[in-house]
């Protein structure tokens, strides 16, 4: 059969960095196809460059027999491919009529619209995805799953013969997840294809055909998923050959014995509304706790989650100060707990104030005498830290964002470690900063470890946990499966270990690392 | 040598300004350089000025305050109502502490409905603080029964025709609260914490900065400043009329802090700088007046500084 799309060849660059070099995809039509990689394999870009949200920088599209060249997603939409985007692209101030039909209105003779005909097609259009709503209503006033069903309604009305799916499932329940595969096997029944992303490789195998995995910006391998496993499809998006995969999964494990101290933190089956279901945590003085998973896995939040930035649904956080856990984050940093953000730039920095205000943004209530902030004390100690962490910079009162990402960072690992802190939340410490000072963040922390600082590391590098790490807790949905103990983890039994928790049997818990 | 100017352009643009209008006054305006004209120019900027502190406060958290001037009204109106009372008559001295006191605290709960309504609530601030602009005047007038209320109250009037050392009192306050707020925003730790709410709100909360008291805070003070400046306003006119105290004076008081170089994505709140701003708009708008041009035209100009001020600010963001 003729493909309905097919890529070829695409090459695409950011600033001279390759992000898609040759990378390819092809679909065919009624086929529910994944696209899976980690983050930064270029997934994203290649979507978007088949929407005409970016040019490629050569390369071939056809779509249906023809040349494929969309400027703007309105165009590839005109054209018969729409894209359903994790942040909804619809206006929820609006009626839910408004939504579907928006641009494409029916119309009286008179040229005016003729509403009676927009909500009667807009309610035929949803009754097709089972839902039965007020379509008059605004559709902000429905839950974001009714939103996303919206969206999707629109895409298909407009006879659209690709959609595209871009983490469709990530604010979605249960149930709701249930009505979405429905759609998409309508969608499919009806001939119509559809792309689909995602994080969570379980959902592959209840509605995908085949899978194309990205690697690095490349087309590393098309697998049928009838055909595949998820230890397959992991090995693939790592680029490790599953046997050894699996090899290493089963032995050399659990023989860590690290002195450590006292118990410091214990976080026991939380659960927030973030996607995190059952995550346990301890972190005793003196250690390394990494948190290890894919995207999507719960890292983060069960960090927001114990630095009381997320609202608990469930479980509890404790320490010896504080046995009820933190009502706010205030309260973290006053029992001596300090998070270095993932997002350094929306979370870390304040960009207009000067290194030195950034550094003691935490540490400020300390600093206070008489009602005034010392800046003698803050000076000495912010000047010690630029000092000891080899900050480069012109002047402390330099506006912090003139500095280099690594820079930066340094400084906001100062305005935790300015807290003296029994306890430390790294989420991501050196993503985005050069190899130089990557290693030197890393033996700053190494340093403080050994101090008797507990560590909870959040790293996307298996390099850096299996290395840092005394322990790594491994989660998989929202859930912590496993745990590794040091030493005996290798990058490959931490990967076995990922993957075998997704290949575990039903009840998810499989604990077979346990020491 | 451009680069340079730019620059000094950009950092000491309203020093600058301000010499360029003193000079261009000396030469043209007649009887500038006279005590009169000067006591007239604190007395007319003073409370633009302690407004556009307050404002500048809210705007470093990237808020505004819509309000001000209504606040202004109340406080001016209930000034009058309380010193001429039966009670005040009877306890003079309890009776004039008690209207300045009472209107401060009545501007100071202005306040902390809008703060709640940014802070607690979410409301946008610009909506938040609409409702007590519209609503607030009409409250002031309510009270009055929409009366002009003319009195004469030597101890009351102090506020507006005092003078300590040869110059006006509001002058003095003037500078008072501006090295207050200055001390308080370079200094404190409430200061800092303003600063960091403005300029990423989530890296403040991050760090255990009580967001949400800290963007209440600011309103408060933004009215109980605005109180303080209504009560001057009816002291200098010996008369109150809740129609006209404080009128436009929220976009005086935006003008000045953003003449003065407060950023309005919030960040940044140079408080000598929104002083120098308010005298610069008067400077302006004395200059055209006393040059005989009339004040529809001297609304242009100050529209005219207020877009230069944004342009000088675009350029210093480079």
């Amino acid at each position: 059969m003729q493909p309905l799309l097919r890529m070829q060849g695409i090459n695409k660059s950011f600033a001279g960095v390759a992000a898609l070099t040759s990378a390819e995809l092809e679909i065919a039509p009624g086929e529910v196809h994944a696209v899976i990689g980690q983050n930064g394999a270029g997934k994203s870009t290649l979507i978007k460059i088949l929407t005409g949200v970016y040019r490629k920088d050569s390369g071939d599209i056809t779509f249906e027999d023809a040349p494929w060249n969309a400027l703007s997603p309105r165009e590839a939409q005109d054209n018969g491919i729409a894209t359903i985007y994790q942040e909804l692209s619809l206006v929820p101030l609006r009626s839910v009529t408004e939504n579907v039909i928006m641009g494409y209105e029916p119309r009286t003779k008179l040229g005016l619209i003729d509403w009676k005909a927009a909500h009667r097609r807009t309610r035929e259009i949803l009754s097709d995805f089972g839902i039965d709503i007020d379509v008059t209503q605004p559709l902000g006033s429905f839950s974001t799953a009714i939103q996303q069903l919206t969206a999707i309604a629109r895409a298909v009305s407009l006879n659209s013969r690709l959609v595209i799916m871009d983490e469709p499932t990530s604010s979605l329940d249960d149930r709701e997840v249930e009505t979405l595969f429905g759609v998409v096997r309508g969608l499919k029944a009806k001939g119509v294809s559809v792309i689909y992303i995602s994080h969570f490789l379980d959902e592959l195998f209840h509605i995908c055909d085949r899978a194309t995995i990205m690697r690095d910006g490349q087309t590393v391998a098309v697998r049928e998923i009838a055909e595949s496993t998820k230890l397959g499809l992991i090995a693939d998006m790592l680029g490790r050959d599953p046997e050894e995969i699996s090899a290493a999964g089963m032995t050399d494990l659990g023989g860590g014995t690290h002195e450590r101290g006292e118990l410091l933190l214990e976080a026991t089956n939380l659960h927030t509304d973030r996607n995190l279901r059952d995550v346990s945590v301890s972190i005793h003085k003196g250690e390394i706790v990494g948190l290890g998973g894919l995207l999507g896995s719960g890292r983060t939040e069960a960090a927001r989650a114990i630095f009381a930035m997320d609202k608990l649904r469930g479980g509890a956080v404790a320490t010896h100060a504080n046995p009820a856990g933190f009502k706010d984050p205030a309260e973290a940093i006053r029992s001596g707990i300090g998070f270095l953000t993932e997002d350094r730039k929306a979370e870390g920095i304040v960009p207009e104030m000067s290194v030195r205000e950034n550094m003691t943004l935490a540490l400020m209530p300390r600093l206070v005498r008489n009602g005034a902030i010392d800046r003698a004390k803050e000076e000495e100690i912010v000047k010690k830290f630029v000092e000891a962490l080899g900050i480069k910079l012109a002047s402390i009162e330099q506006p912090i964002r003139e500095l280099s990402g690594g820079n930066q960072q340094k400084v906001l690992l100062a305005r935790w470690l300015a807290l003296e802190p029994d306890l430390l939340i790294l989420d991501e410490p050196t993503r985005g900063v050069d190899v130089g000072a990557k290693f030197e963040i890393q033996s700053i922390i190494q340093e403080y470890v050994e101090k008797g600082v507990g560590v909870l590391l959040i790293s996307s590098e298996f390099e850096e946990l299996v290395e840092g790490a005394d322990r790594i807790i491994v989660l998989q949905d929202g859930k912590s499966v496993s745990e590794l103990h040091n030493p005996g983890i290798t990058e490959e039994s931490l990967i076995g270990a990922i993957a075998q928790s997704h290949d575990a049997s039903p009840d998810g818990t499989q604990d077979g690392a346990a020491a | 040598m451009a680069g340079f100017d730019a620059k000094t352009l950009t950092k000491h643009g309203g020093l600058i300004a301000l010499a360029v209008l003193l000079l261009i006054n000396i030469a043209i305006t007649p009887n500038f350089l006279q005590m009169q004209t000067l006591f007239v120019n604190i007395s007319q900027v003073a409370t633009i000025a302690i407004v556009a502190v307050g404002m500048t406060l809210v705007i470093a958290t990237a808020g505004i305050d819509l309000s001000v001037g209504a606040v202004m009204a109340v406080a001016g109106a209930l000034a009058p109502l309380i010193f001429l009372s039966d009670f005040a008559q009877a306890y003079p001295t309890l009776g004039l502490a008690a209207s300045i006191i009472v209107p401060i605290l009545v501007a100071l709960l202005c306040g902390l409905f809008n703060g709640v309504l940014v802070a607690y609530l979410g409301v946008q601030p610009i909506i938040a603080t609409l409702i007590f602009f519209i609503s607030g005047r009409g409250i002031a007038q309510v009270l009055t029964n929409g009366n002009l209320q003319t009195f004469t109250h030597p101890g009351f009037s102090y506020l507006g025709t005092g003078k300590i050392l040869g110059l006006p009192f509001q002058g003095w306050l003037v500078l008072l609260i501006a090295i207050v707020f200055w001390y308080i925003v370079n200094r404190t730790m409430y200061g800092r914490r303003i600063l960091a709410v403005g300029g990423n709100e989530n890296a403040a909360r991050l760090t255990g900065t009580p967001v949400r008291r800290v963007k209440t805070g600011v309103y408060v003070i933004s009215a109980g400043l605005s109180g303080i400046a209504g009560l001057i306003v009816v002291a200098i006119n010996s008369a109150s009329d809740a129609a006209r105290i404080g009128n436009l004076m929220e976009l005086d008081a935006i003008a000045s802090a953003v003449v003065g170089g407060t950023l309005l994505m919030g960040g940044k709140a140079p408080i000598f700088g929104a002083v120098l701003g308010a005298v610069i708009i008067q400077l302006v708008k004395y200059t055209l007046l006393a040059n005989g041009v009339a004040d529809e035209v001297a609304l242009i100009a100050k529209a005219g500084i207020i877009v230069l001020a944004v342009y000088v600010q675009q350029g210093r963001k480079e």
